[in-house]
């Protein structure tokens, strides 16, 4: 070992700054929205094969059905959350760079939750025929 | 960023060629890595003959009979040369694993036998990687019976349903095949435990007599520490002692799900 961290001991360097006590919640969501992906994959492909070929008038007026709207709804919030937490990993996996790594994953917190919004917005919008 | 080529010290290049032993009516190649700290050379492949009438069937005797015959300066750990001590672990023809229980007849389709030292680890010499972050990984989950109730007279008691909870965790050598084969080992192995030492903390965690498991799975608990494995299975793959360590992590993982929900 060389660097200015060589006359730590190897114990030292391991137990590092201790345990985060956390990434359960996140492990636990990711196989969360995992399972609401699947279940909601197929409604989802239906719903866009009914959008196919509409106009705004047309999409407006299915999307103003409300289990329809509450599906799409459901399944952006699941994705999304999915989608955060799995490029968190990649990021967390990959970048060593203390400030980089931090500055991808507020990006990728700021990225998910502008689409999710910008998402939920329109279904909304659409849903309740404005 | 994660390095994927290696560092310009570690490239590579050259090597020598031995000559066949004189009078061996059948050889068997081996392409073996080596790295002299003392030289300052970059690393390179030697290339020997071994005599296969005058050894034994393991790669780990090919081994001993180059160091034997051919080049004494050879260097590589081994001890027990059954599979139990784990000193002899290395990369034999892409695949992590004891040399004392692969046979050279099984590896490289009769061309040559490829030997490297376990990978991405530093390099002491030759076959010798430098564990001492493995070993303090190990020491780190703090693997030995923890108890706060006085010390029975006799002997902690576990009932045979609970001692089989541990078969397929204590059985595991620590010869490190699992980690070094772990790219997310590879990748984050300063904060990463790496599947050996999750799988001694199983081990600890699901042995019925220890009562420091809330504790235990405290000090696991971690997006780094645990949570780096994804499950890619090469421990699985690589463990010579056909053990799986990427089941043991997903036990420790329920068990983390479970004391919340």
């Amino acid at each position: 070992m060389s660097g200015p961290s060589s006359m730590r001991t190897p114990l030292e360097r391991v137990r590092g700054l201790g345990s985060a006590h956390t990434g359960t919640g996140d492990f636990w969501r990711q196989r969360l929205t995992a399972v609401a992906m699947t279940l909601l994959i197929v409604p989802v492909i239906v719903v866009v094969i009914m959008l196919i070929g509409r106009n705004h008038a047309g999409a407006a007026q299915i999307l103003g059905s409300i289990p329809i709207a509450i599906i799409l709804l459901l399944f952006i919030v699941a994705s999304t959350w999915h989608m955060k937490i799995g490029m968190q990993v990649v990021f967390e996996d990959y970048i060593h760079n203390e400030k980089l790594k931090i500055a991808c994953v507020m990006a990728n917190n700021f990225f998910c939750v502008a689409v999710a919004l910008a998402s939920i917005y329109a279904i909304l919008k659409l849903s309740s025929g404005v | 960023m994660v390095e994927f080529a290696l560092p310009k010290n570690s490239k590579i290049s050259g090597g020598k060629t031995w000559p066949k032993p004189a009078g061996a009516t059948e050889t068997r190649e081996f392409r073996v890595y080596r790295w002299n700290p003392d030289d300052g050379k970059n690393p390179s492949v030697d290339t020997y003959y071994v005599d296969t009438h005058d050894c034994g069937p393991m790669v780990l005797d090919g081994l001993i009979w180059i160091k034997n015959h051919i080049d004494p300066t050879l260097t590589f750990r081994r001890s027990c040369r059954e599979g139990v001590c784990g000193s002899c672990a290395m990369n034999i023809d892409g695949q992590n694993t004891l040399a004392c229980t692969k046979s050279m007849h099984d590896v490289g389709a009769g061309g040559a036998v490829k030997v490297n030292p376990l990978p991405h680890q530093p390099v002491v010499k030759d076959l010798v990687p430098d564990l001492t972050n493995f070993y303090a990984q190990y020491a780190s989950i703090e693997p030995w019976l923890k108890t706060t109730t006085p010390t029975p007279q006799k002997e902690w008691r576990q009932s045979h349903e609970d001692r089989e909870k541990l078969d397929g965790l204590y059985e595991c050598i620590l010869c490190a095949c699992c980690s070094t084969s772990c790219p997310s080992y590879w990748w984050n192995s300063e904060r990463f435990l790496g599947p050996a030492a999750l799988l001694q903390a199983t081990r600890w965690v699901t042995d019925s007599r220890d009562e420091a498991t809330g504790e235990r799975l405290d000090n696991l608990e971690d997006p780094f520490r645990l949570y780096r494995c994804h499950t890619i299975m090469n421990c699985a793959k690589a463990c010579p002692k056909g053990l799986n360590p990427s089941e043991a992590i997903a036990e420790l993982k329920f068990k983390m799900v479970e004391r919340q929900i």
